[in-house]
């Protein structure tokens, strides 16, 4: 089962859009990062920029409105991500575990959706979609 | 709570056993009592860790409990004391600060064994299914009950086979070692069989009601990404992995909600998972740059790749797939491979030129009794609205199928095939 474990670095919401991470710091997830490929687990992963050099899209009363970072509202907010294949939430867990976390750093660990864990009728809905006759081609 | 910690000591397991089988094999020079030494100090970590609380580096806390049981097995059974005093004096794991940046330097050892490890549990001396059994022990850190569900066995069958092949093993006398050389090459190519038996166990399973067990799948790719790291400059791993990826891409499109099976030009092409396509030809490329794209994985990669870069069924470069079948043809030399090249060519220049190809497989005495080479006939028959020929080769298809999904499947063309018939009279 797949896994994404986001990385919620404290204190990423209020980052300048400058801000780039630690030399030392980075060292120290790149043993991580060759732990998870060395363990035939990790499928992707990718690090982003600060929030405030983000955009946050929305509509209001059915019009788009686009906010641009940072946004003061957001408490935390994501600084990258791991997309891992492992074969329960405890081994995600376990992983999760022996990231090397600065002080407040938090990781949330979210499992993928299959198929399978929809309730029939969105299985049923989703299956009209595999009837090539009602895909433009 | 207890269940917690007990889950928690399996995903632990799940992580380290590998590890901590290649390392404690590299020390007692012995696959079989590595892992049970293992197995003992996993019991250990079941008894202490629920008062104890899961230490912050768990894998070390295996190794280091390990490691004093086997030199106190090693002690009892009084091996020579020069071999003793050496493993008493080998590093102690470093406590769990620090932890990471140890494991990291300890990495290329223990990639070694690693390696090692896998190469014996693949070894030629036993026979493919206890291959894909102990390797799936051992590398894989699966329960035997987990073993024995995915391949649809009691579990008593698979306990037997991993008893008796590690003591083959052992009777054997195989050393805990990579060969080198010409004897590399085959048995690498025998680890590479071995991966892609699990896959194909979980991809198409030969027997039983699910048509697919995903989980296998999963754990095939989990260990050639393994390999992959292990013997990252061999093309033939890469080709492996691409191949098992891409068509592993294609599972969420293979079946109905029902379970009944979608073929490949049926399939709904958004379903099928950008992730691992992608994955595989990264995989595909680097094969390029190191210059092996005429290994037999390789080959097939790539013509997995030709049918996961067209949007739609009828974008298929069906000429580039043909050749590259003609390209396998040469290196791996089967009838399957013929048969698949007939498909190939019937796609690219009509079912008569495929039909021609297929005719000739008629005598092969390894395609007597599969189902596929009927099941093709058909195809080509009732595209050339040979309609009764057609019936009967779905027939005969799908008496030969042993998957129940397909046989029924098969029969459907079947009677398909008989209304056109009926139709066409």
């Amino acid at each position: 089962m797949r896994f994404m474990m986001l990385m919620l670095p404290a204190g990423y919401a209020k980052a300048t859009p400058d801000t780039r991470p630690d030399p030392d710091a980075v060292a120290k997830m790149m043993v991580y990062n060759k732990s998870l490929q060395q363990a035939g687990v990790l499928l992707a992963l990718d690090g982003l920029h600060p929030a405030s050099a983000g955009a946050r899209v929305t509509t209001v009363d059915g019009k788009v409105k686009v906010n641009d970072g940072p946004f003061a509202e957001a408490k935390e907010v994501v600084g990258g991500y791991w997309m891992i294949d492992v074969s329960s939430r405890d081994e995600a867990i376990a992983w999760a575990s022996r990231c090397p976390l600065a002080a407040g750093d938090t990781i949330e660990i979210r499992q993928v959706f299959e198929m399978a864990d929809f309730p029939a009728e969105v299985q049923k809905a989703a299956d009209g979609f595999q009837d090539p006759r009602q895909t433009a081609a | 709570m207890a269940t917690d910690i007990h889950r928690t000591v399996e995903a632990v397991w799940r992580i380290e056993s590998p590890r901590l089988i290649a390392g404690l094999a590299r020390m007692v020079r012995d696959v079989g009592l590595a892992e049970e030494l293992a197995q003992d100090a996993l019991v250990a970590a079941l008894e202490r860790w629920p008062e104890s609380g899961v230490p912050d580096n768990p894998g070390a806390w295996l190794m280091t409990t390990a490691k004093h049981r086997a030199i106190d097995q090693l002690r009892r059974k009084k091996l020579i004391e020069r071999k003793h005093e050496a493993l008493a004096h080998e590093p102690e794991f470093a406590p769990a600060d620090g932890g990471l940046e140890l494991e990291a330097m300890l990495d290329d050892d223990i990639g070694d064994d690693l390696l090692r490890l896998i190469f014996t549990a693949c070894h030629p001396v036993l026979s493919a299914e206890s291959r894909a059994a102990l390797t799936l022990r051992l590398m894989g850190g699966l329960t035997t009950d987990e073993i024995a569900r995915a391949f649809l066995v009691p579990e008593p069958t698979i306990a037997q086979r991993i008893v008796r092949a590690k003591r083959t093993l052992a009777d054997k006398q195989i050393p805990f070692e990579v060969p080198r050389g010409e004897e590399r090459d085959e048995r690498l190519a025998s680890v590479l069989e071995v991966l892609y038996l699990i896959f194909n166990e979980g991809y198409a399973a030969t027997s039983g009601d699910d048509w697919m067990r995903p989980e296998l799948c999963s754990e095939a790719m989990r260990l050639g990404r393994v390999l992959t790291g292990l013997a990252p400059q061999e093309p033939e791993v890469l080709g492996l992995l691409a191949l098992m990826e891409i068509q592993a891409s294609r599972l969420r499109a293979r079946t109905t909600s029902n379970g009944e099976p979608i073929l490949l030009p049926d399939q709904d092409r958004s379903r099928w998972d950008p992730l691992l396509i992608r994955r595989g030809l990264a995989a595909l490329e680097r094969i390029e740059k190191l210059g092996g794209t005429t290994g037999p994985y390789a080959l097939q990669a790539a013509i997995a790749a030709c049918h996961a870069r067209a949007r739609t069924a009828d974008a298929t470069d069906w000429p580039r797939i043909a050749a590259l079948y003609a390209a396998l043809a040469l290196v791996m030399p089967s009838p399957v491979v013929e048969l698949n090249r007939a498909v190939a060519v019937a796609m690219a220049s009509g079912p008569e030129a495929g039909l021609a190809l297929v005719d000739a497989l008629a005598d092969e005495p390894l395609l007597r009794n599969y189902h596929l080479l009927p099941s093709v006939r058909g195809d080509l028959l009732s595209r050339l609205q040979r309609h009764d020929e057609a019936r009967d080769e779905f027939e005969r298809a799908a008496s030969l199928a042993r998957n129940t999904r397909e046989r029924s499947f098969l029969q459907q063309r079947a009677a398909a095939c008989a209304d056109a018939a009926r139709s066409q009279a």
